[in-house]
């Protein structure tokens, strides 16, 4: 008995010691989780998969983002990550020159009748205008008001094919560039936040049109989700059955760079 | 080496005193539990500071002002004619915290971050890889969360050691007393002080961290939009959330004193092997171990 409760006090030390000298090495010993694709890494990136799953099943698909009153529109919409595309995308410099006249929206993959629409076209679709709050991954939140055409409308003129599973929304604005290739920002969604009531292809922001600084000239807005889903300057919207080929494979810029798909929290 | 100069090491008890019961007073459930939490805790602490460290500025209401002030805490750096400086502000009172908050060293590097690379996982600045660990053990959180209520009902733990009762009220200032004088009573059930700490923590500390965690969701949001309107807006809860880790923190910090002022072996081990030596007085039962 006496052996057997030494031993026990030694393993108590021991563990405890163990803890401290964790502590004491710093957090740096978990760098390792940092590594994209490290076997640990990948294990807990499961848990987003549950908060996805657990988010959908919580949360109506048509449940609205809450939508304020223009008295809480109180400063101009921060502009964050590309904030102006005519420094490194040559095309997008003309097409800003041009007031935008050469603009293609396009509707393209998994659908019966690809689409094109001018920015005037547009324009003269029945819009939406919504005031939302628009919540960045870095924590920060926003409100503004956002007027555009809603995107199942333009969903429908394409008709979806049902294989369709995703929807891929294609940028203008890129990253990188230098020593890695650059590569065109992109971002993708289910199809219950393609046709969510709310997901609009913005033109129009807090009642003027849509600055370069925050994506001219569309923006589609996923409300429901984190800023990263809000993709800037898009020009091609392409149904998929997956997006495993596409860039990195985790369907989108920021995606692939160790954010989560789904973005709702 | 014997029981009596094992006891004779602790703090609270001297060699001469007659010895208690060893009971058997912590189930199964709540030992793991407790364990799961202290690793869970452990990564959600250093992870949230990795993600706060994104945009290191507290606010009251539903957004985040950059063309008006509603910022309650700030963590930052500026230039001053001495050079960069660290600076943390709460509720407009400014102080100079270089070398911890708003610059620190990494790698003998000069580092214009929130907090330091020693407080976060991953020590540089990784949001994806905070974000990845933080929302993994929110999950096991939770699901240990869930083992233990239900469990605790089942057992009669929640009853028997958490919830206040009118008694505990009554004994409540003379166990303060008996704490500030480091008179430790070891019985069955937890002191009243004891049940004030772990009720706090479980009735209002836990829920409310989950729930300010669940208001920062924009997805959460249109789901339950009551949440929103309970902590009155997103950066309100967000900064809820930081409020309750610090709270946590402290709880943490007392209770490791704790458990080191009332003997930290005895303590211990009634959280490994569920047996906990009590004081003399205290009567046995079925489960207890009869030796005594």
């Amino acid at each position: 008995m006496a052996n057997l409760i030494y031993n026990r006090r030694r393993l108590l030390g021991l563990g405890a010691a163990g803890a401290g000298s964790m502590l004491l090495a710093g957090c740096d010993s978990f760098d390792f989780l940092g590594q994209r694709n490290h076997p640990v890494r990948d294990f807990l990136e499961r848990a987003n998969g549950l908060t996805y799953a657990a988010q959908r099943a919580l949360v109506g698909d048509q449940a609205l983002a809450r939508e304020f009153s223009e008295s809480e529109i109180r400063q101009g919409q921060r502009p964050n990550g590309t904030t102006d595309p005519r420094t490194n995308v040559a095309e997008y410099s003309q097409l800003v020159e041009t007031n935008f006249a050469a603009y293609r929206l396009r509707i393209t993959g998994l659908v019966e009748t690809p689409k094109e629409y001018t920015l005037a076209e547009l324009q003269n679709m029945p819009s939406r205008t919504q005031i939302t709050r628009h919540d960045c991954v870095e924590g920060w939140s926003c409100i503004a008001k956002w007027t555009g055409v809603p995107l199942s409308r333009l969903l429908d003129e394409a008709k979806v094919k049902p294989q369709a599973k995703f929807v891929l929304y294609h940028c203008y604005d890129q990253y990188g560039g230098g020593l890695s290739a650059a590569v065109n920002y992109y971002t993708s969604s289910d199809l219950i936040d393609a046709f969510h009531p709310q997901t609009i292809c913005s033109y129009g922001l807090n009642g003027a049109a849509l600055p370069v600084a925050n994506g001219a000239p569309v923006r589609v807005r996923i409300e429901r989700a984190l800023g990263y889903k809000q993709p800037k300057y898009v020009h091609t919207i392409e149904l998929v059955d997956g997006f495993s080929t596409v860039g990195r494979g985790q369907g989108g810029y920021w995606e692939d760079n160790g954010y989560d798909w789904y973005g709702g929290i | 080496m014997t029981d009596q100069a094992m006891d004779s090491a602790t703090v609270a008890e001297k060699p001469a005193k007659p010895k208690g019961p060893l009971i058997y007073r912590q189930s199964i459930f709540t030992r793991v539990t407790h364990w799961v939490w202290a690793i869970a805790m452990f990564f959600l602490l250093l992870t949230g500071l990795q993600i706060y460290n994104a945009h290191p500025t507290l606010y009251i209401g539903e957004q985040s002002g950059f063309e008006f002030d509603n910022a309650v805490l700030r963590i930052g750096a500026e230039n001053t004619p001495e050079g960069p400086r660290g600076f943390t502000t709460i509720f407009g009172q400014k102080f100079d915290t270089t070398g911890v908050l708003g610059m620190s060293e990494l790698r003998g590097n000069t580092n214009f971050i929130g907090f330091p690379s020693w407080a976060t996982i991953p020590s540089v600045r990784d949001l994806a890889t905070g974000r990845v660990v933080h929302f993994f053990f929110a999950w096991v959180f939770v699901a240990a969360l869930a083992v233990w209520f239900v469990a605790s009902l089942l057992n009669r733990h929640l009853w028997r050691d958490i919830i206040l009762k009118p008694r505990d009220i009554r004994d409540l200032p003379k166990d303060i007393w008996d704490h500030i004088t480091f008179r430790f009573h070891h019985r069955r059930s937890y002191t009243p002080l004891q049940k004030v700490a772990y009720f706090g923590v479980f009735a209002i500390l836990f829920p409310l961290i989950i729930l300010t965690g669940l208001t920062m969701s924009p997805a959460m949001n249109a789901g339950w939009p009551w949440l929103v309107d309970i902590f009155g807006g997103r950066q309100t809860a967000r900064t809820i959330h930081f409020v309750v880790m610090v709270l946590l923190v402290l709880f943490f910090v007392v209770h490791v004193a704790m458990v080191v002022l009332a003997g930290p072996i005895n303590e211990l081990r009634s959280m490994i092997t569920g047996y906990y030596r009590t004081s003399p007085g205290t009567e046995p039962d079925a489960k207890d171990k009869s030796n005594g």
